[in-house]
């Protein structure tokens, strides 16, 4: 079962104050976060269980540069997604993404990105149309929301706004299913 | 080594950290860094024998409060910068606002007066050199900036390192506004600026290769 937000941010504050075990829990709990990060982006599942510890490493070296007002997990995704585009810029490896998708690699939330991608059109059915069409055009066929407001007839706030609400509905939908799927 | 031993490892060598660890840091590095700069220029080119009777002039507190905003809204900017996952696009933005300013009173400055005074309030008596010594005078505090960064977590080193040249520039700016005694907006919103910028460029061409961790 993966730890929730509030579990690591908790871990992550006593661990900073000192709290050896609330560290190793949280070392524990992310190393298995990270697994699962990285398994789904790397083939080799050799070079992925490098970036786990490599990551685990950082998270402990730069653990300073966690501000304690802000939520954790962004925080370890940044540092995660930084030791990943490290690893593929080295070479040592090739990614199991194809070229097409490397855009995703970049994109600002990247695990969400990589779950949203796996059952996207089932998902997409679940919300109202224009928010699904929105969401499609911009998301999907990559044009600006000042277009796709265009062809719906919409102001592009209310296409930037349902866009906005379309996905935190699709993430939450993800997360319930995720939180079963691991019991 | 297996990932349970890694755990149990770095575990054994938890300490307790200051929640101002990261301007800690910072401070730090350019501290000793502003120390040399600051030294470097009294050696090099001394005080400007003026200060006291130039301390009651309002130029004297443009140039001064021009380089000190520019330096602390880019230390806002890096102290975010080196924390993966926080945004620092207002930080950076602020930025402007003091160069927008300066570009104000200096248009000011030049409306209507002659072409001659016009280029003197641009070229001053010091512009072939002024460039040149911030540049020069920012290298310590650069160097501070930079063995900061490096024990931080900067996720973008292109940006944190131009960043990092930019706050080096503008405080190299200030303590150089110590021994520089020309006093027009024009001359300082150019040639402080060319400074304060080239050691921006030189920080983001470093950082892409020195900024890795």
């Amino acid at each position: 079962m993966l730890a929730a937000e509030a579990q690591l941010k908790a871990l992550m504050l006593s661990a900073l104050a000192g709290d050896a075990a609330a560290y190793r829990a949280l070392l524990a709990a992310l190393g298995e976060l990270l697994r699962r990060y990285y398994a789904r982006r790397l083939a080799d599942a050799a070079s992925a269980e490098d970036l786990v510890q490599e990551t685990l490493i950082a998270v402990h070296t730069r653990r300073a540069t966690y501000d304690t007002s802000l939520p954790f997990t962004p925080w370890l995704y940044a540092v995660a997604r930084y030791k990943l585009l490290d690893h593929l810029r080295r070479g040592r490896v090739r990614a199991t993404v194809a070229l097409d998708d490397a855009g995703e690699l970049f994109a600002e939330d990247e695990s969400e990105a990589a779950l949203a991608r796996r059952d996207l059109d089932r998902l997409l059915e679940t919300l109202p149309a224009t928010t699904r069409e929105a969401i499609r055009q911009v998301k999907i066929e990559g044009l600006s929301t000042a277009e796709a407001a265009e062809r719906s007839g919409r102001s592009e706030i209310a296409v930037r706004v349902g866009i906005h609400r379309g996905l935190k509905a699709l993430s939450d939908r993800l997360r319930e299913g995720r939180t079963r799927e691991d019991r | 080594m297996k990932t349970d031993e890694l755990i149990d490892r770095l575990t054994g060598q938890l300490a307790p950290v200051s929640r101002a660890a990261v301007p800690r840091t910072l401070a730090f590095g350019l501290g000793a860094g502003a120390l040399v700069s600051f030294a470097a220029m009294w050696l090099w080119l001394g005080i400007r024998p003026d200060l006291a009777s130039a301390a009651a002039t309002s130029a004297y507190w443009m140039k001064f409060l021009y380089t000190l905003s520019l330096g602390c809204f880019a230390f806002w900017a890096v102290e975010r910068l080196a924390r993966p996952g926080s945004g620092s696009r207002v930080q950076m933005t602020l930025l402007a606002i003091p160069l927008v300013v300066l570009l104000i009173l200096a248009f000011i400055q030049i409306d209507g007066v002659s072409r001659a005074t016009r280029m003197h309030l641009m070229m001053g008596a010091s512009s072939n050199v002024c460039p040149w010594r911030i540049a020069l005078l920012s290298l310590p505090l650069f160097a501070g900036a930079f063995w900061s960064l490096s024990k931080l977590a900067p996720t973008r080193p292109i940006v944190a390192g131009t960043m990092a040249g930019l706050l080096a520039g503008a405080f190299g700016a200030w303590i150089y506004a110590f021994h520089c005694d020309e006093s027009a907006a024009p001359f300082v919103v150019i040639w402080y600026t060319l400074g304060i910028a080239a050691v921006g460029a030189l920080g983001g061409a470093l950082g892409r290769f020195v900024l890795r961790w």
